[in-house]
């Protein structure tokens, strides 16, 4: 095991860089270490100034997600032992503005979650005195894989259509929209299904499948995605049979 | 990236890389995507060959038996073998993608993923034993 390992992180200050360039640090190899730690380590004893988001440091928050030799990772649950013998390459999410050092601009993903209602839509609000919703361990069972999702935005960055095509409302948004479909309690379907229909929606994915790889909570949006495209199908073809039928 | 989205009053630059067009370059599961995306032009291509063998075929005796000589020329012999080659592919990744796609809940619980890629594989086995039975009947 070696002493210590090179990180090679890329730097960008908006107030004097014109363009992101790379910088490099030698940290202590500890083999408990993740990522993050060396992160850390350079920003508490080797340079202040390193800019990067980070806060639970245990696969929950979502907020530590980076490119770690090209791969988008959560840093928290990136090993250094796993990257020997270096130099490792650590760089800001990919396909996201960059902001400062390894921070992103993450504002398009939160419009686009915000669009396709990631809530419980009611018909009518059920009174408080009518009790509470109640859900059978199967019913639960139908959405809690999508539930799953912590916005780590790591599927984004392994989705070369979220790359090419800037309007695709992308793999965690339509997992979160199909987490709410399968929700026994929610009658929304119908409006989400109208947005994401729409170009920028689910046609624009052509099932690369690397979003299901990325996701550190095997989500699987690859796969919520292509189940969307199956129902929205079904959809259109009772349309096409059926055109009287209520929607 | 939502374009013509660039700044906000407190983050003054935003720096966006351009996404190369040699992007499917740089890993090989992208590689083996867009290798995947495009072998959906052979299947186009035997849809054309199909269509074609049918035109003959309605045009008489004779006009099949040209497009049957045409078929023997080497070239489009190499030709067709590498595009069954690419169908096969096409096939093969398509059939280990469906279970992705197919969530079937039987009694409450998801069908596993050999199964999905097994009822696939299967009906393609009957399909295929279908055609070679009518075409072998005489």
């Amino acid at each position: 095991m070696p002493n210590q390992v090179t990180l090679t992180v890329t730097r960008y200050r908006p107030e004097r860089d014109a363009a992101p360039s790379d910088q490099s640090f030698d940290v202590p190899f500890r083999k408990d270490w993740v990522v993050l730690d060396a992160l850390n380590h350079i920003k508490d004893r080797l340079d202040g100034s390193l800019s990067f988001r980070w806060s639970c440091r245990m696969g929950v928050c979502g907020s530590c997600s980076m490119m770690v030799n090209g791969v988008p990772r959560l840093t928290c649950a990136a090993f250094l032992k796993d990257f020997l013998p270096g130099p490792i390459r650590v760089e800001p999410l990919r396909y996201f503005p960059v902001l400062r050092d390894l921070v992103v601009e993450i504002g398009d993903f939160m419009h686009k979650l915000k669009r396709v209602k990631p809530w419980l839509v009611e018909k009518e609000a059920k009174p408080l005195e009518k009790g509470e919703h109640r859900q059978t361990p199967e019913q639960l069972d139908a959405y809690k894989q999508f539930s799953m999702c912590i916005n780590c935005l790591l599927c984004y960055s392994a989705c070369p259509i979220y790359g090419l095509e800037g309007s695709f409302i992308g793999p965690a948004a339509i997992a979160l929209a199909q987490r709410y479909n399968r929700d026994s309690r929610d009658r929304g379907a119908r409006e989400r299904m109208d947005i994401l229909t729409e170009p920028g929606g689910i046609w624009e994915c052509t099932f690369v499948g690397e979003c299901t790889k990325a996701c550190p909570k095997n989500v699987d949006p690859a796969g919520a995605i292509q189940q969307y495209k199956l129902a929205s199908l079904g959809h259109w073809v009772k349309n096409l049979m059926m055109p009287r039928s209520p929607k | 990236m939502t374009p013509g989205l660039n700044s906000t009053p407190y983050h003054p630059r935003w720096y966006r890389r351009r996404v190369s067009v040699w992007w499917w370059l740089e890993s090989r599961p992208y590689t083996l995507f867009v290798t995947r995306e495009l072998t959906s032009l052979a299947v186009a291509y035997f849809a054309i060959l199909f269509l074609w063998k049918l035109d003959a075929l309605s045009a008489g005796p004779e006009s099949y038996a040209r497009f049957l000589e045409w078929m023997r020329n080497p070239a489009l012999a190499a030709v067709n073998a590498l595009a069954l080659l690419m169908v096969l592919l096409h096939a093969v990744t398509w059939f280990n993608l469906a279970p992705r796609a197919l969530a079937v809940r039987l009694s409450g619980k998801r069908l596993p993923d050999w199964a999905i890629r097994a009822a696939n594989y299967g009906a393609w086995a009957v399909a295929t034993s279908l055609i070679v039975w009518f075409a072998e009947r005489g």
